[in-house]
């Protein structure tokens, strides 16, 4: 703030206020949808304050979900699209840890290369590749498993380059000092550069537990065995029941259920979330 | 550069092998598969197919669909970038004043940035939907007869609010970091010489914020033309009559739907190049970044 000016003071509250509510309002429209029954809605009035059915609406959405759209239980997709999520995240930060070390730390022949692969695939999202990449998980026998649904997705040259930022800034003493108290690269690795980016192993995985948990394209492709489907890629089904309106007020339900987890991770871990999202872009 | 590097051969490999295999199996070839498709012509039973050159390519220069869906994709690119961007800017610069409420006010305007695009796509549908949506509701009021499922325009400003609406979220924290790392003093000596709250920010914060902006731009673009997809599918489907038929939606759709591989094929290379330029245009521009 440079000089006081009130007007300007009360306008820029003003300006907030209404971002917040303009940001919430789906949100929170969803919220009292999915706590009223579906009758509620075709009265053609629609209710702005929260009804009595919240417990009943979701507890029935967990236990039994929208048999009519094919879907399993909200609870089973919640169960999916964690082990999914986890599986990114974690495997994506262990693969790239993994060659930003052997990239800083080693010199071998066809480096370059390497990091040039590596490198490739920034230009290469799924969404440009869908149907070849769908043959090859067809071809290896992964559709409709969790491999299929993680393992393609689990490369990643930002979190390579992330982690290849990392490694150089850690001073070459520490190497020195670990090469000649007799270290070898493994436990280099293991005993010094791990515990070094703990930090940016936390923020790394925070952005991408997101990113895997709001995947769409790619589960909604490989599983037709609704054992597999993930709450994510699940919603769409109950949106488009063929006979009849959808159930909005369990659809709506299944919607604050599916972005519960993801935004409970960005307000509970803001810190590391702001961290992760500025260094994943240099 | 490392001056201390360990020895070995063997090893870095096995390191990188992980990486390496996910890339080869699952990045290049399918990308290199795509490439050779976009060359080659099927039958109609995917029995045999031959090479044609480049027709491919000139079907889709031919094909008003095609054309339809680039002019689709730019517009609501070019819409999406421009309301989300500007609505952050506002808040960030409004944030920006702040002394003791930036904490909350940040936290509350941040997290639609974990809401799946699918999910944000479902819930604006259901507000804007025509027989049990808010808006339709608010609008007939003042005699605007909404209708995404038979109305073009309608059916593009839907995907482009709930597009945009997620993507606040980021655009407002880079500019709130970006207008922090301008100097105070600039803006002190400005209104020292008289200087309104106005043309301060339009000689001195709006240009030194052009690194910021101009980083959000390409951002934005890529996420409007290749993150969508989820929003398109769960609302619109690329309708009514084309109007919201994104190219990534439409190489989804003549592949696996219309199952014509060679034209879908054509697309996704097409599509590459599309990332491709805009990949170098973010890195180099990274590598320039100018610090004020």
């Amino acid at each position: 703030m440079i000089e006081n000016r009130p007007g300007l003071n009360i306008l820029a509250h003003v300006t907030l206020i209404l971002g917040v509510v303009v940001v919430a309002m789906p949100v929170w429209v969803a919220f009292v949808a999915s706590t009223h029954t579906a009758t509620d809605f075709s009265s053609g009035t629609i209710p702005m304050w929260p009804g009595p059915h919240l417990i009943e609406n979701y507890r029935a959405m967990l236990d039994t979900g929208l048999s009519t759209s094919g879907t399993p239980p909200v609870g089973r997709m919640m169960v999916n699209s964690m082990i999914m999520a986890l599986s990114i995240a974690i495997g994506k930060i262990c693969i790239s840890m993994l060659s930003a070390f052997a990239i800083v730390y080693f010199r071998f022949p066809f480096r370059g290369l390497a990091f040039w692969c590596i490198f490739i695939t920034l230009m290469l999202p799924v969404e440009v590749r869908i149907v070849p990449s769908f043959q090859v998980v067809a071809d290896l026998g992964l559709l409709n498993s969790y491999a299929g649904l993680s393992l393609p997705l689990i490369a990643s040259a930002t979190a390579t380059f992330l982690f290849r930022q990392v490694f150089l800034t850690i001073p070459d003493e520490l190497t020195e000092a670990a090469r000649i108290d007799g270290a070898g690269p493994m436990k280099f690795f293991r005993d010094i550069l791990l515990p070094l980016s703990r930090t940016n192993m936390a923020a790394l995985f925070v952005i991408l537990f997101i990113y895997g948990w709001n995947q769409y394209l790619w589960p909604l492709l490989i599983t037709t065995d609704s054992q597999y489907y993930t709450i994510v890629a699940g919603i769409k089904r109950m949106a488009d029941v063929v006979d009849g309106l959808p159930k909005w007020h369990l659809v709506m339900a299944t919607a604050i259920m599916a972005m519960l987890p993801p935004v409970a991770v960005v307000i509970g871990m803001q810190r590391l979330f702001v961290k992760g999202l500025v260094e994943t872009e240099k | 550069m490392k001056r201390t590097i360990f020895n070995g051969q063997l090893l870095p490999w096995l390191l990188l092998a992980p990486q390496l295999a996910v890339t080869l199996v699952f990045f290049i070839w399918p990308a290199f598969q795509a490439i050779r498709q976009s060359f080659l012509r099927e039958d109609a039973f995917g029995i045999n197919s031959q090479f044609v050159g480049l027709a491919n390519f000139r079907a889709l220069l031919d094909s008003a669909q095609y054309l339809n869906s680039l002019k689709v994709t730019a517009v609501f690119a070019v819409s999406v970038t421009v309301l989300s961007m500007g609505v952050a800017l506002i808040l960030a610069v409004a944030v920006d004043r702040m002394l003791k409420s930036q904490r909350p006010y940040t936290t509350l305007l941040v997290w639609p940035y974990a809401v799946a695009p699918a999910v944000a796509g479902i819930l604006w549908y259901f507000i804007f939907n025509p027989t049990v949506g808010i808006l339709p509701y608010m609008l007939d009021i003042i005699g605007y007869d909404w209708n995404h499922n038979t109305d073009k325009s309608d059916a593009m400003i839907l995907v482009v609010i709930a597009s945009a609406w997620k993507q606040i979220s980021y655009n407002f924290l880079f500019f709130v970091a970006g207008l922090q790392a301008i100097p105070a003093s600039l803006r002190e000596a400005a209104a020292i010489d008289g200087a309104g709250p106005v043309r301060r920010f339009f000689d001195i914060t709006f240009p030194l914020l052009s690194p910021t902006t101009f980083f959000l731009l390409v951002v934005n673009i890529v996420y409007a033309m290749f993150e969508t997809f989820a929003v398109i599918d769960s609302t619109t489907e690329g309708g009514p009559a084309q109007a919201t038929n994104i190219m990534v939606y439409k190489v989804y759709f003549d592949g696996f739907i219309g199952q014509n591989m060679g034209s879908s094929a054509a697309q996704s290379v097409v599509l590459m190049l599309i990332v491709i330029s805009l990949t170098v245009i973010q890195f180099r521009y990274v590598e320039k970044r100018v610090e004020y």
